[in-house]
């Protein structure tokens, strides 16, 4: 070829307006403002009601909460300072933590001895009634509630009130039977993932089952034990319709999900503190979950992904 | 200090598989045993029987004069070293090694002088305080070693051991082994699929295949003396030339050349074997030369391997590196009568 | 404050009691056993052991899961007086089809079954997608996944107030009447109420609040999909829609399966949502919601339960498959 014809057929640096360097421009740029822009909506409700919580009764019926980001800036923290002391959040949330720490531990622990038994005890039977909870993990609680409702009516008579309709012992078993099926189902994905030669060694070693257990199976699952523990933390401290049904609605017991309901209902007017009180019963479940996100995704994972 | 018998050893799972066949062997004591054999010939199992890992079947395994079969792992006094390694992740070199004498409830200065011994032979002084996860995969097999000495046990058990390391670790560690095994005095049982570690590291190698014993001996034994087909190919590398012949007279046939036995067979059928380096181009005997058509040359500068065909069949030769040697050529070789094995078709039994 | 000490002495020394108190009853239980199992000759040992360990577990779920669902069975088939009466309660909540009450709460849990589980699925896809190709993925999936932290009372009142309602002239207070207006010069619309709208507002509600839970989950097992898949497929010729189509999507479809599965039970199970922001009314009322007002509004047992068995037979199918794919997978190991 002459130098001429090498030239023109060498490779040329494309400018950036050329017509294929601008579509990838181009789409990459729509990728970028699809994704923020999804973002940016999805925060939307919840910074909507942070504004608002800020705002005084007579700004929220007349503008949106937008208009707060404008001057005038009028912020107040009445709705705050009332909701914490005048209406009783603050027993609320007490009571949630009555009922949280509880019905988190015990399920933890009975899961952790029956996981291991799932994962490394042979025994007859033992595939079937792990079949069983498997599909134990998808009835609706609906399908639990008279009869459990009678038996702790009983329960109540014959203790003396002491584990009853109304009582947090009773809310701790509900939710512990009621955990359990998905509390076992994560600990035994994870057990049986652990390496057998791992229990072989310790057998030669001459290990038996508790300092198998102990001192090996619980050090190396602090992972699984902790998605566990957030995940149903989060989940009973979220929960509303077993508290409904075994606690009751009363001032004394009531956790911060059924304390706002009711002052959904009953402050027709007032729904300024609505804006607080909800806010302030997302601070404890916000703080677990963005320290702690690493093990929440983890527990979700668990068994999740196939394939 | 005890030797180790396999007497009559079956392992069944169902009906259909039977995965260890009648395995008899008896291991002496302090000698360094090899079982080798292709993935799936039961060799692991039947370590893993040993062990008290897997329940036997059939027959009886013996330490020194115990019948263990019915003994938990734990009381067979035998340590073992996995393939894996099975380091305790959460617990410091120094926890993994004491780990069994706290299990065997030792004193505490008798744990920490065993495990600081034990430590000083491998070379772990400054590595006690570290997780496993610290360390490189020569030092964690170290560290399963460790283990296993510090029990003091009347066997080692190694199964794959050097599986997981690279090449280079592999060779350094093969030396090691073998040291290790002299200055410990104690009966090492060693399973693995490579037949170089074989070779290399046993005073006897036990050969297994579709989980029956095919030959016990030394290294040398096995290599001149195959008992069978399957010793012959599995044993030595590049493996051993296997050419289909008809004999009689005391002469073999093949498709492309014929040769003398040396020993007279009678007239049957079977396969002739020789090793590469038996071929050479110093052709002393005219009568058991052959003609060979070269495809491919290997020069690795201290050996040259030639790769072809003579009459129907495929050869390899292993030759004078200063030979000059061109694809396509075709050359003559003599072959070394005195090294030939001769197998029976039907039986791949060793007739020579 | 007051609040301080009530809880240090009222309510703290319980907490602790119980944080330490139930694993060590549960280890001395575990200990015990193992001690008294030890006296039993070593083959035995075997056969005792594993139902001490998962007999505490065991004994939970036959109280508390099946003899409760056992129970409300049979309540479904008794009337008000505890007498046997067959399907009276079931022809009852099912009368009148097309508009009876029963027919009104199938009809909405339909629209959750397939709108909710559709649009999270969906959503869940394109954000796994997309977060995939951007360097920012990491907080931006935080920030979509944060709603799962939080209570469905709180997500009812957030959404309760995006949906405010003002005459028509006068300033909106609600996001979504204010876009309505703004941007597209409607009426406003009294979401909550109107019921050719409510319940896909709520809907709307709780696709924002689980998306994040399906977006993690599919992103996941994409980047599962080794990358070299993709990269033969573009050396191939593949442009980007035809590697989603023919390579990425048949390759999570397995785990999509598993979400959607489990958000079908979601939405079988939503009360929350309903109670906070409708109490049910409106034609808004879920099975899950109905069945609660029957129990403690109408105090009919009867009712309650044939509520809560339709609910069961509609899990059924789930449940099936779930316990198929679950023996599938234990063949495989």
């Amino acid at each position: 070829m002459s130098v001429a014809q090498e030239r023109l057929s060498a490779p040329v640096a494309k400018a950036w307006y050329a017509p294929e360097q601008l579509t990838e421009r181009i789409s990459g740029l729509a990728l970028h403002v699809a994704i923020i822009g999804i973002t940016v909506a999805w925060l939307v409700p919840t910074v909507g009601l942070f504004v608002s919580s800020f705002r005084s009764l007579g700004d929220i019926q007349a503008s949106g909460w937008w208009s707060a980001l404008s001057p005038p800036f009028r912020f107040t923290l009445d709705n705050y300072s009332s909701v914490i002391q005048t209406n009783g959040l603050g027993t609320a949330l007490l009571n949630s933590f009555m009922i949280t720490i509880p019905a988190t531990i015990i399920p933890t622990t009975i899961a952790a001895f029956a996981a291991y038994a799932f994962s490394w005890m042979r025994f007859p039977f033992r595939n079937w009634i792990f079949l069983a909870l498997v599909g134990l993990l998808v009835v609706p609680l609906q399908v639990t509630f008279i009869p459990l409702l009678s038996m702790f009516r009983a329960l109540g008579d014959m203790t003396g009130g002491f584990i009853g309709n109304g009582t947090f012992p009773a809310v701790w078993l509900a939710h512990t039977g009621y955990g359990l099926p998905f509390s076992i189902y994560l600990l035994s994905n994870f057990f049986r993932a652990l390496p057998s030669d791992l229990f072989e060694s310790a057998e030669i070693d001459g290990a038996g089952t508790l300092t198998v257990f102990f001192r090996i199976i619980l050090p190396l699952s602090v992972p699984a034990l902790a998605s566990l523990v957030i995940f149903q933390f989060l989940w009973v401290w979220n929960d509303l319709l077993v508290a409904l049904i075994y606690l009751g609605g009363t001032e004394q017991v009531a956790p911060l999900t059924v304390k706002i309901t009711s002052l959904v209902n009953s402050l027709g007017q007032g729904y300024q503190l609505l804006t607080a009180a909800a806010f302030l019963s997302m601070i404890v479940p916000l703080i677990v979950f963005f320290s702690l996100q690493r093990f929440f995704v983890r527990g979700i994972l668990a068994g999740s992904v196939k394939g | 200090m005890a030797s180790v018998t396999f007497d009559h050893v079956v392992k069944r799972y169902t009906a259909d598989v039977t995965v260890v066949k009648d395995f008899n062997v008896e291991i002496k004591d302090k000698e360094f045993m090899v079982l080798v054999g292709p993935s799936g010939c039961g060799k692991s199992t039947a370590l893993r029987m040993l062990a008290g890992l897997e329940s036997i079947t059939e027959g009886a395994i013996r330490i020194g004069d115990r019948v263990v079969n019915n003994l938990p792992a734990k009381d067979r006094d035998i340590a073992m070293v996995f393939q894996s390694y099975a380091l305790y992740p959460h617990m410091s070199v120094y926890d993994n090694m004491a780990f069994p004498l706290q299990m065997k409830k030792t004193p505490k200065a008798e744990i920490d002088r065993r495990v600081k011994d034990a430590s000083r032979i491998l070379g772990l002084d400054n590595f006690l305080q570290r997780k496993p996860r610290a360390l490189s995969g020569g030092q964690r097999q170290r560290v399963a070693l460790g283990r296993a000495i510090v029990r003091n046990p009347q066997v080692f058990l190694l199964d794959e051991p050097l599986s997981n390391l690279d090449a280079k670790l592999r060779g350094q560690t093969r030396i090691e082994l073998q040291k290790l095994h002299r200055d410990l005095e104690t009966t090492f049982i060693y399973v693995t699929h490579d037949q170089v570690e074989a070779m290399t590291m046993g005073d006897r190698i036990a050969l297994m295949y579709d989980g029956v014993l095919q030959q016990v001996g030394t290294p040398g034994d096995i290599y001149d003396k195959p008992a069978n087909l399957f010793v012959a190919g599995f044993i030595g590398s590049p493996t051993m030339n296997f050419v289909p012949v008809t004999t009689s007279n005391g002469t073999a046939k093949a498709s492309g050349f014929s040769v003398k036995l040396p020993k007279p067979v009678g007239e049957t059928t079977g396969v002739l074997g020789f090793r590469p380096e038996t071929l050479t181009d110093r052709i002393t005997d005219a009568e058991s030369a052959l003609e060979m058509k070269v495809d491919v040359v290997e020069r690795l500068g201290s050996d040259q391997f030639l790769y072809g065909t003579v009459g129907g069949d495929q050869v390899t030769a292993r030759v004078d590196p200063r030979l000059a040697v061109a694809v396509g050529d075709s050359v003559r070789l003599g072959l070394d009568t005195r090294t030939l094995h001769l197998f029976d078709a039907k039986s791949e039994k060793a007739l020579l | 404050m007051d609040i301080l000490i009530t809880f240090l002495t009222g309510y703290l020394p319980w907490i602790i009691g119980v944080l330490i108190g139930v694993p060590a009853l549960l280890a001395a239980y575990i200990i015990g056993f193992e001690f008294v199992i030890r006296l039993l000759p070593q083959e035995r040992q075997g056969w005792v052991r594993p139902w001490v360990w998962v007999g505490p577990a065991l004994a939970f779920v036959a109280v508390f899961l099946v003899y409760p669902t056992i129970g409300t069975v049979i309540v479904s088939l008794e009337d008000k007086q505890g007498n046997f009466a067959g399907l009276l309660n079931f022809q009852h909540v099912l009368a009148d089809f097309p508009t009876g009450d029963g027919w009104i709460s199938i009809r909405d849990n339909l629209y959750w079954l397939i709108l909710y589980t559709g649009f999270v699925l969906l959503f869940g896809v394109l954000l796994a997608v997309l977060t995939d190709r951007v360097p920012y993925e990491t907080p931006v999936k935080s920030l979509i996944f944060m709603p799962m932290a939080i209570s469905f009372v709180a997500l009812g009142v957030i959404w309760t107030f995006m949906y405010s309602y003002q005459p028509p002239g006068a300033p909106q207070t609600g996001t979504m009447n204010s876009l309505l207006t703004t941007l597209f010069h409607a009426q406003p619309i009294t979401w909550l109420q109107d019921k050719r709208v409510n319940n896909f507002a709520l809907i709307l509600a709780a696709i924002w609040g689980q998306t994040g839970f399906a977006m993690v989950i599919l992103s996941a097992a994409l980047k599962g999909i080794p990358g070299e898949l993709l990269e033969a497929a573009r050396v191939d010729g593949a442009g980007e829609i035809t590697i989603f189509r023919r390579v990425i999507f048949p390759l999570m479809m397995p785990t999509i399966t598993v979400v959607g599965t489990t958000l079908v039970i979601f939405s079988l199970k939503a009360f929350d949502v309903v109670y906070v922001m409708t109490q049910g009314n409106y034609e808004t009322n879920v099975l899950a919601n109905k069945a609660y007002l029957e129990l403690f509004t109408a105090f009919n047992k009867g009712r309650s339960g044939a509520v809560a068995v339709i609910l069961l037979l509609a899990v059924i199918p789930v449940l099936i498959f779930n316990m198929r794919q679950f023996r599938t997978v234990e063949a495989r190991r």
